[in-house]
């Protein structure tokens, strides 16, 4: 292979690696100051169990998170220099502001949250969590702001002597449609991904419990898990509906600023208008949709997604070979090299990973519904089979997560920076010409190999953890952490020792 | 000021507050195999677990938020220097990677420790602990050293020297000193946030190793002057050695404040020795061949007014609550006060899972 697949191969398995832990943490950083605000403003200590068992589960996820992030600021220079060079002044504004702007906050104020339990007063040590909640989000706009760069180039001009790209108005960048698309639907995913661990986990615990029979162990079920469960089911709910309409949004502006992807991601051939969305299709996507055939289609439902219109002209939607021809014009039909270039994405790849995205993200919602109905009016209950999907249904918006972000970055392809159709003028990036040149294939196989069995040991690690913690339940109120209970003598702890 | 000329300062004070801040971090790391005492005149092998969770706590609250300037100095460079970031990334490739797979077992080692209540997990963490700190230690020196002899790039500015040529003496030689800086500073840390025989330990080992700091970093400093470096960085280098005596005298009056405030002085020193003597290049050439300047690397004014106003609003706020954080945790950790190990063991979650 050459060292453009292996750096591929290598930004897909860090970055799709990286975001398991990432919208976990962007979701449950305010559940759990939810938690802990419940807590310091009713005195109930079951919020403080709460706080203090998922709080624990926040930790492991955070410390992956954090690590696996190294990797990816370093990965820009490291195996995709020569992208680097040319979007640098623009793209590496975002990344410094999050890291001056929410990483410092976070991290700081999660040691100060992790260590300061017996140190600070009750209300300062709430704000900590409240500033890592805010932090981990705004981390999420910077991200995004650069990534919707990429999407879709703005406040950009070429500057033909360096051959870079230059920028023009930070305003814009910040402004970017696409990027103010793409903030809610990340974010709506992460609540919706963090709200189903915490339903998903609270409903398995609270099923158990009432299993037992025993008197004290119904009433934990009762008074500590059913709340995490409404918690859990409420913030689905609203997520749910949160990631749906800005994914309409997106679908919107994808068909404007990149119809090559609405295009494979339905494995439309010709353009067409009322095109209709495919459920399930067989053949062979790999190549090209010539051997496509749709089984089970939904009429009109793709133009609409694409353009708000089931029927008539203004429905029409292009097919990868209208996109083909429409940007040989445009942009030339051979690279620099001289090869030809395909102006199509890898159909099979964008096709089903959005229809995976959206069908994982349907499943954890429909567990919201069924939890909301069997904890009515203050129940409890002893379905099994309630408590099964709750454990199934949390890996599900994680994977749609990861779905969509194979959908967004492999459908852009063969760009690493699409073009603006709207026109800056060469703004415009093939990924072939991203990858550093100086770089040999063997070290990037190197490094390839190399993570991908530290991330496969971590992984095992984390899982573990994660099992573990969370089936140890929640902790007992240690008793001179509440401040009722607290004495002078507390406040000469040095630190709480988490280590 | 010309705004160019601004940001590389501005790199080489996020690049101070990394090694000032995660030197003691790798110090206090790397220390996790020569402090902790477990013989029998020390309380047994229990002591030495003990003395080990005092070194980790002490870094406990900050650790991360210290790895932050990193990251700053990354994203900045990125930012400010497209060229000299995507130079310097693709160009010292197998360190960096090295750097990354150790800044990774580390920090999980850190969080994880505790988490597992089990002799083996244990020594597993601290394995990783001390492999993630010696590494980079070392690299980081080794990589900044290159900066200062000047390395091999061709007229695109793309680094063409390969791995090897990283390991010339003068480089490998300026590895020794940021190790042997950052064991300095992380003892001196430790005499600070500790009381007890821990503390003393400390400082007679932080007297011991600044002596050996002047020799090593001293010989190094003057290798730089003579061969690389500007004249006015004579002055650091003096500064720095006169630090390192002071470390000495305050380590024996158990002035540790005074100590640590000295041996980041000679961090910010070591800093200003670098920066000075690539200036007015960011990666100067080898042996007069062609060289990465800061006016090449740098971005547009426009992006870089953007970014000044950013780091200038910023950076203060980041400084203040950072000091907070020092302030809230400033008390010396002892090992009495610390807890049974809080950890899970699988007796507990058989237990819970009933």
């Amino acid at each position: 292979m050459e060292a453009l697949d292996l750096a591929r191969w290598q930004f897909a398995v860090t970055t799709v690696y990286h975001f398991i832990f990432v919208p976990l943490t962007i979701g449950l950083a305010p559940l759990v100051a939810i938690m802990q605000t419940a807590w310091v403003r009713t005195g109930n200590e079951r919020w403080l169990r709460l706080t203090k068992f998922f709080g624990k589960l926040f930790l492991i996820n955070f410390a992956m998170g954090v690590v696996t992030g190294i990797v990816q600021e370093f990965q820009f220079g490291m195996n995709w220099s020569e992208y680097s060079r040319f979007v640098g002044d623009v793209f590496g504004a975002p990344l410094a502001m999050e890291a001056l702007a929410a990483f410092f906050v976070e991290s700081t104020f999660l040691g100060l949250w992790i260590f300061g339990w017996d140190r600070l007063n009750k209300k300062v040590h709430l704000a900590c969590i409240w500033a890592v909640a805010v932090a981990v989000n705004l981390s999420a706009f910077f991200i995004l702001a650069a990534n919707s760069w990429m999407q879709h180039p703005v406040g950009t001009r070429f500057n033909p002597e360096s051959g870079r790209a230059e920028m023009e108005s930070i305003w814009a960048v910040l402004a970017n449609n696409t990027l103010w698309a793409a903030f809610p639907h990340t974010i709506a995913a992460a609540f919706l991904t963090a709200g189903t661990f915490v339903a998903g986990i609270a409903a398995w615990w609270m099923v158990r419990l009432v299993r037992t029979g025993e008197e004290h162990k119904v009433s934990l079920a009762r008074d500590v898990y059913r709340p995490a469960v409404v918690l859990g089911t409420v913030t689905m709910l609203i997520a749910g509906v949160g990631v749906a309409l800005s994914g309409d949004v997106q679908g919107k502006l994808m068909f404007q600023q990149q119809p090559g992807k609405m295009a494979s991601a339905e494995a439309l051939c010709d353009g067409s208008e009322s095109a209709n969305f495919s459920i399930l299709t067989i053949g062979d996507l790999s190549n090209s949709c010539e051997g496509v055939r749709h089984i089970l289609e939904v009429p009109g439902l793709a133009s609409y997604l694409g353009t708000g219109h089931f029927s008539g002209p203004e429905s029409f939607l292009p097919g990868v070979n209208d996109v083909q021809a429409e940007y040989t014009e445009r942009y030339g039909d051979t690279d620099a090299a001289g090869n030809p270039v395909v102006y199509t994405p890898n159909l099979a790849l964008t096709y089903w990973s959005f229809r995976l995205m959206i069908g994982f993200a349907v499943g954890s919602a429909a567990l919201a519904v069924l939890a909301l109905w069997l904890t009515r009016r203050g129940r409890v209950t002893d379905n099994k089979w309630f408590a099964r999907i709750g454990i199934w249904a949390i890996p599900t918006p994680f994977l749609a997560s990861s779905f969509g972000w194979i959908f967004t970055e492999t459908g852009r392809q063969p760009w690493v920076v699409a073009p603006n159709p709207t026109g800056i003028d060469q703004i415009r990036l093939l990924t072939e010409r991203g990858v550093s040149t100086v770089v040999s294939p063997n070290l990037v196989l190197a490094s390839m190999i190399v993570f991908t069995v530290v991330y496969g040991v971590l992984a095992v690690v984390w899982g573990r953890l994660m099992h573990r913690y969370t089936i140890e339940g929640v902790p007992d109120v240690v008793h001179d952490e509440s401040p009722e209970a607290r004495t002078g003598d507390d406040t000469d702890r040095p630190l709480s020792f988490a280590y | 000021m010309d705004l160019a000329i601004f940001w590389f300062v501005l790199i080489a004070v996020l690049w101070t507050g990394y090694l000032v801040l995660e030197g003691f971090d790798f110090g206090v790391g790397m220390l996790l195999s020569i402090l902790p005492r477990g013989g029998a005149a020390h309380g047994g092998p229990e002591n030495r677990d003990k003395e080990r969770r005092v070194l980790i706590n002490t870094i406990g609250p900050v650790w991360d938020g210290n790895e932050v300037w990193l990251l700053t100095a990354g994203g900045a460079t990125f930012a400010a220097f497209p060229e000299w970031y995507a130079t310097l990334f693709s160009g010292f490739y197998l360190p960096l990677l090295i750097i990354l797979v150790a800044l990774i077992v580390r920090g999980v080692a850190f969080e994880y420790r505790g988490k597992i209540s089990d002799e083996t997990w244990r020594r597993r963490c601290d394995l990783a602990i001390q492999v993630g700190s010696w590494v980079p230690a070392l690299l980081w020196g080794v990589a900044f050293a290159n900066l200062v002899r000047g390395v091999q790039l061709d007229d695109a500015h793309q680094y063409v020297g390969g791995f090897w040529a990283l390991l010339n003496p003068f480089a490998l030689l300026g590895g020794l000193v940021t190790l042997v800086l950052f064991l300095l500073h992380g003892a001196v840390f430790v005499a600070l946030k500790t009381s007890g025989e821990l503390r003393e330990r400390a400082c007679r080992l932080a007297s011991g190793l600044s002596y050996v700091a002047l020799v090593v970093a001293g010989g190094w400093a003057v290798w730089a002057q003579v061969a690389y470096s500007a004249t006015w960085t004579w002055a650091v280098v003096v500064v720095a050695a006169g630090a390192l005596i002071g470390v000495v005298v305050a380590t024996r009056r158990s002035r540790e404040g005074q100590a640590f405030a000295l041996s980041a002085v000679v961090l910010v020193a070591a800093v200003a020795l670098i920066f000075g003597s690539m200036y007015p290049d960011v990666m100067p050439g080898l042996d007069g061949g062609p060289s990465l300047s800061i006016a090449d690397a740098s971005s547009t004014p426009y992006t870089l007014g953007v970014m000044t106003v950013v780091a200038l609003i910023l950076t203060p706020l980041v400084l203040a609550y950072q000091a907070w954080t020092y302030w809230v945790f400033r008390r010396r950790l002892s090992v009495r006060d610390i807890p049974a190990p809080a950890g899970l063991t699988w007796q507990r979650v058989k237990d819970a899972a009933f």
